[in-house]
């Protein structure tokens, strides 16, 4: 069954220059899609990405990177209130990712969730306040 | 041609009246032509839906007993203060206000969550909402405290009273400086990272009859999901604005102030809004009717956005400071496409005003005037027009010295 899931890890400084997601693909034939990377040398690092696989190789992987020393979280993601929406369409500037759209034809404005990276730079600019954040 | 509101009623009440909305009449209009569509329509409908910061509402909350007389002391709803300075159990709360104790803009920006336009947004949810009093005691109004839940139900009246709405046009907002500004057109990015603009453009009320000509004192609207009225021009109506040739407005013009029941509103035209680092205020759902008496007054309804121009203004110099500067005009149309251009950079535009939703109000009107369940009303006072010499002044200080 194809489960997909994502996740923000961080990297300690030590680990920035090892080899450590190639093995998510190797060992655990993960398949993933960077959503959002910050990695510098002698830094923190931080990899946004969705992960798609078998749910066990999926379990699995995440306990060879918490023991690695990896941080691992699931992406917190945004949820659109449909019923206090007002349609405006203040989202759709702000976002990075294209996630909000307007339709051409009704001119509603449209969510992607799939496209959202949670960057959050939407939730504060939504005048009726309609975006959340849920895990 | 011409037709009279008497008789479109009269079409209305045996349901015979041909009712549009304002952006299906374009393209009757471009078919049928000017003279052949006026004969046929009767009503056309339009629609807003967006933040309308001079909104708010008076309450008559009933009597106590012992009985207290809350004008003049400090009242709040969900803490967020009301206007006290009227009779003992009249109370007025504007869509702006916000609690005492919020930060506002202490840490910039501010959150500005919760303030008037969201208590008006939970009182036509049917919420009951906290009500607290303080109040100086006299013979006649002894209690001096009051905290007690209240809802719409316990309301002897809760009107709806806007003093400006509906303006008829507006600036589109950028951003010029080097920094990231919040402002109440929302938050623009630095050195002209996007432009939001705020009307319903081909759908907007007064957009559709450019000169008041059929919107009047008295006319009767879709105001917040219910039946209003439009009491007086609204404040800094300003008819004698710059026009295009079409006769319609480039810059923000006239304005109505209207009036309402709320019990009879909801809470899906009347949404509580919040602009980071400005404040709080209400989006506010209105529809106009507009009788077709004229082949005229038919003509300004078929306006398109590709016809209607709004001025780029810098919301980083040009606004605070109050200069006349512009950086350009741009279209409705345009800004509909995503992107406008200014200096020879591409912006992405956004817009605060709903269109969809003024395309479901425009339609429900439409829909309560085809049942026969909305008639239209004769204006009983016309609001200044460009003739009346009507204009939006500055204020003049006067600096005052130390006696």
């Amino acid at each position: 069954m194809a489960f997909s899931k994502r996740v923000v890890l961080r990297f300690p400084r030590s680990l920035v220059h090892q080899p450590i997601v190639s093995r998510l693909i190797k060992d655990y034939s993960l398949d993933f899609n960077i959503l959002k990377a910050l990695v510098n040398p002698k830094e923190e690092g931080l990899l946004v990405m969705e992960l798609m696989g078998k749910r066990s190789d999926f379990d699995k992987a995440i306990a060879y990177l918490t023991e690695a020393g990896v941080e691992t979280e699931p992406l917190s993601r945004v949820k659109r209130n449909e019923e206090r929406c007002t349609q405006c369409g203040a989202c759709v500037s702000m976002c990075p990712t294209g996630a909000f759209v307007v339709d051409e034809k009704t001119r509603g404005v449209l969510f992607d969730d799939a496209k959202c990276i949670a960057c959050e730079l939407c939730l504060l600019v939504c005048p009726p306040r309609v975006l959340e954040l849920t895990v | 041609m011409p037709k009279t509101i008497a008789e479109i009623n009269e079409k209305i009440s045996k349901g015979q009246a041909v009712v549009v909305n304002a952006e299906e009449v374009i393209d009757i209009v471009k078919k049928k032509g000017v003279a052949k569509a006026a004969q046929e329509i009767d009503v056309v409908t339009t629609g807003t839906f967006g933040p309308m910061c001079s909104s708010g509402a008076y309450f008559n909350v009933g009597h106590t007993k012992p009985k207290m007389k809350m004008g003049g002391g400090k009242a709040t709803l969900n803490d967020i203060p009301l206007y006290t300075g009227l009779a003992a159990v009249d109370l007025f709360l504007g869509a702006t206000a916000i609690p005492d104790d919020d930060p506002r803009n202490k840490v910039y920006p501010g959150h500005f969550n919760y303030g008037g336009g969201h208590v008006l947004e939970d009182l036509l949810a049917g919420k009951d909402v906290k009500f607290s009093v303080s109040a100086y005691g006299t013979d006649c109004y002894p209690r001096k405290k009051l905290d007690t839940w209240i809802n719409m139900n316990d309301m002897n009246q809760a009107t709806l009273f806007n003093v400006r709405n509906a303006y008829q046009n507006y600036n589109i907002a950028v951003n010029a400086s080097d920094k990231m500004i919040h402002t109440y057109m929302g938050t623009l990015k630095p050195n002209l990272g996007n432009a939001n603009y705020c009307s319903a453009g081909q759908l907007s009320p007064l957009l559709n009859d450019p000169h008041y000509k059929t919107v009047g004192i008295g006319t009767k609207i879709f105001l917040g999901g219910g039946i209003g009225y439009v009491a007086w021009q609204g404040t800094q109506h300003a008819p004698s604005s710059l026009r295009s040739e079409n006769g319609v407005p480039k810059r923000g013009a006239g304005t109505l102030a209207v009036i309402g029941d709320m019990k009879q509103m909801s809470s899906k035209y009347l949404v509580g809004t919040s602009f980071v680092g400005y404040g709080c205020t209400a989006t506010v759902g209105i529809g106009l009717p507009i009788p077709i008496l004229s082949e005229e007054i038919l003509q300004y309804t078929a306006v398109t956005d590709d016809e209607i121009y709004a001025a780029i203004i810098d919301y980083s110099d040009a606004y605070p400071n109050f200069k006349p500067d512009i950086l350009g005009e741009a279209s409705y149309g345009q800004l509909r496409s995503g992107k406008i251009e200014v200096g020879g950079k591409e912006l992405p535009t956004a817009s605060l005003s709903s269109y969809s939703k003024a395309l479901e109000i425009s339609n429900t009107l439409k829909d309560w005037i085809l049942k026969g369940d909305f008639t239209l009303t004769d204006p009983v006072a016309p609001i200044a027009g460009a003739e009346d010499g009507v204009t939006f002044k500055p204020l003049n200080e006067r600096p005052i010295k130390d006696a």
